[in-house]
């Protein structure tokens, strides 16, 4: 039985680039920076092509972005993914988690799957409850920080194993489920010269608010309970000591760093 | 050379993604590489691996023969970018493509099937064996003789810096076919898909060089090596016709590689710059500093638009290719050893040690413009495209 997956991804300031800024508004300013496909995304990306690679079946990308999150998606297309849906729409921008949520469950409402997978959080907004607010509202089995992912096709359920403080806790649920990893799933790959050229062929569905019949009054910048109301920078750090030298000369000048502070 | 309409590029956003993902990939597996693959001087068969599984290595071959089908544009920037942490490791890709251009030139389907499928996988590897101790620059002075004996032909000779000559599996060997005194001497060769090893070839010693170091540059025998007729690629008295064109596509590749190692360095001496401090301040802040980095990027970057309209006018079909090859490797040679030396100068007696590696770039940039042609032979192709060849 071939599984069907979904992977939500979100584009993120390029954090190579160190150029992540907010607007005048205290939204991020989306045009400082280039994106790439959020980090943690990319891990739950790599276990979904391995599973679709053990099982048979296909990965589907789910965004919510401008309209050239095309661009980041293409990079996903190129590791595996088999197609994308990108739902943009200028209605949106300016959505807090509340309008986000809306217009994720109703692209999933008008998907076919068995799993969902969502990465830990993103590197630009880090709240980290998207993925549970989704499988709450779709009133899917929620199983979180995922080390290992096990579906069972024939039986119609998933085994997971999540990390917790004593080591993994094995869960299992009936599919259709959404799953939260984590980067234990494993290093995500480079996309390979021929998967990026085949990426180009590849379908991406764009889906507008209308296409998702999202109440126009509800989602977007009007519609978001939260505002940033400031910002500041982080506190200067203090001096910085760059150790040189070979890494045995460097692991004891940091041991002795730390034993003259009594930190070890 | 004013053809009717001017090629232009922009590259696409296929393009863009291969640059970047192949940026990502040197940064994170080939760079943390290159400063040992250089001491030992061993080639780096990891990164043989690494580049075959990621198809960088199908690259210059079409999609029918398992290839990705690249134009030539596509393979400049694989190579600058791989060039840009290792130009070892870039050779790979670029004598992958230079062995292989007699056979996607001249050879038959018949050929093309069984040698370009395993050199796209990377299964196997090719190298390129023209030139000779006694004939560098003048490639047609050749002595390596082949004669027709039945259903083959029997190779007697020598080749000496041949890249990859010791690692490679088939090798494209270029052989006097007719030494009659009244056949021009540009008729004399032909070309053979020679597979290695095979008795009478042996591998006599490996060059010890200032740069690329990791690359093995071969010097190579042939001792009555039997090599079937139907390994000949072209016809009789075709070779040099074929190397010629092989040229015509490989020395942008070469130019791309003088650009990658030129971005590296570089970018090696804006970093310094930021963060060096002397005089109270980082000298990035000092004038004579800011002077050389913007000289730095004048020649990177006008060496790279260069290269890249070259690759885009060859892959046109241009009259005057052989013309815009030398341009390109002309000007990306000689800017790459200027830019790496005085990334030296701006990381003074830091950049003499190999605490940073901006002195082996500054080695590995000296052989762009020595190979595949020296900068002599750049200019005489492109002074012959200006006045005319003679007969």
């Amino acid at each position: 039985m071939p599984l069907r997956i979904v992977v939500l991804t979100k584009p993120v300031p390029d954090p190579a680039a160190a150029a992540e800024r907010l607007g005048p508004d205290g939204r991020l300013d989306r045009t400082a920076s280039p994106s790439v496909i959020n980090g943690n995304d990319e891990y739950v990306l790599e276990a979904a092509l391995k599973l679709v690679e053990a099982h048979e079946g296909e990965v589907t990308l789910l965004s919510m972005a401008p309209p050239n999150g095309l661009d980041t998606m293409r990079k996903g297309l190129a590791m595996g993914a088999h197609r994308g849906v990108l739902i943009t729409d200028p209605a949106l921008a300016g959505s807090d988690y509340g309008s986000t949520i809306a217009a994720l469950v109703a692209a999933l409402g008008q998907l076919e799957f068995d799993l969902v997978l969502a990465g830990f959080d993103t590197s630009d907004g880090v709240g980290g409850v998207i993925g549970a607010a989704v499988a709450t509202k779709l009133g899917l089995p929620y199983l979180s920080s995922a080390a290992k992912i096990e579906p069972d096709p024939g039986a119609g359920t998933v085994r997971v194993r999540r990390i917790s403080p004593a080591g993994f806790d094995v869960l299992e649920a009936p599919m259709p489920a959404l799953i939260v990893g984590t980067q234990l799933l494993g290093e995500p790959r480079y996309p390979s010269l021929k998967g990026i050229m085949a990426a180009r062929s590849k379908e991406v569905a764009t889906k507008s608010a209308a296409d998702l019949a999202l109440d126009a009054g509800s989602i977007g910048g009007d519609a978001a309970r939260t505002k940033v109301t400031g910002q500041e920078k982080p506190p200067a750090r203090g001096a910085t000591e760059v150790v040189r030298g070979t890494p045995e000369e460097g692991a004891k000048a940091i041991a002795d760093l730390l034993a003259s502070r009594r930190l070890i | 050379m004013a053809d009717a309409a001017p090629s232009t590029y922009r590259l696409t956003e296929e393009q863009l993604l291969l640059r970047d993902t192949l940026r990502q990939l040197a940064d994170e597996r080939i760079a943390p590489r290159a400063a040992e693959i250089d001491r030992s001087g061993e080639f780096p068969e990891d990164i043989r691996q690494l580049l075959a599984s990621q198809d960088v290595l199908a690259l210059p071959f079409p999609e029918e023969y398992g290839g990705v089908g690249a134009d030539l544009l596509t393979q400049c920037l694989a190579i600058e970018q791989i060039a840009r942490a290792c130009t070892t490791s870039s050779l790979i890709l670029s004598v992958q493509g230079l062995g292989s251009l007699p056979i996607l030139l001249g050879g038959t389907e018949e050929q093309k099937a069984r040698f370009i499928p395993d050199l796209a996988s990377g299964k196997k590897l090719i190298a390129f064996a023209l030139t000779e101790p006694e004939a560098g620059s003048d490639a047609a002075a050749a002595r390596t003789r082949a004669v027709r004996d039945g259903d083959d032909y029997v190779l007697d000779g020598g080749k000496r810096f041949i890249t990859n000559g010791s690692v490679a599996d088939v090798i494209s060997v270029f052989a006097v076919t007719d030494s009659n005194a009244d056949t021009p001497r540009h008729r004399r060769l032909s070309c053979f898909a020679v597979e290695v090893p095979t008795p009478g070839f042996s591998v006599d010693r490996l060059e010890h060089k200032l740069g690329i170091r990791g690359s093995p540059t071969a010097e190579l025998s042939f001792d009555k090596v039997r090599v079937p007729a139907a390994n000949r690629i072209g016809e009789e008295g075709e070779g040099w016709k074929l190397a010629m064109g092989t040229f015509d596509r490989s020395r942008p590749g070469i130019a791309a590689q003088a650009v990658g190692i030129a971005q590296g360095a570089l970018e090696v001496a804006i970093d310094y710059a930021r963060t060096r401090k002397q005089f109270g301040q980082r000298i990035g802040e000092l004038q004579m500093i800011q002077a050389l980095l913007a000289d730095m990027d004048a020649k990177v970057e006008s060496a790279r638009q260069l290269t890249y309209k070259a690759a885009v006018e060859i892959d046109a079909g241009a009259r005057d290719a052989a013309r815009w090859a030398s341009l390109a490797k002309l000007v990306a040679g000689d800017n790459a050893m200027a830019v790496t030396t005085d990334a030296v100068q701006v990381l003074g007696g830091y950049g003499y040690t190999d605490d940073y590696p901006v002195e082996r770039m500054m080695r590995d940039a000296k052989i762009t413009q020595l190979y595949e042609g020296t900068q002599q032979i750049q200019r005489l192709v492109i002074a012959r495209s200006l006045l005319g060849k003679p007969d």
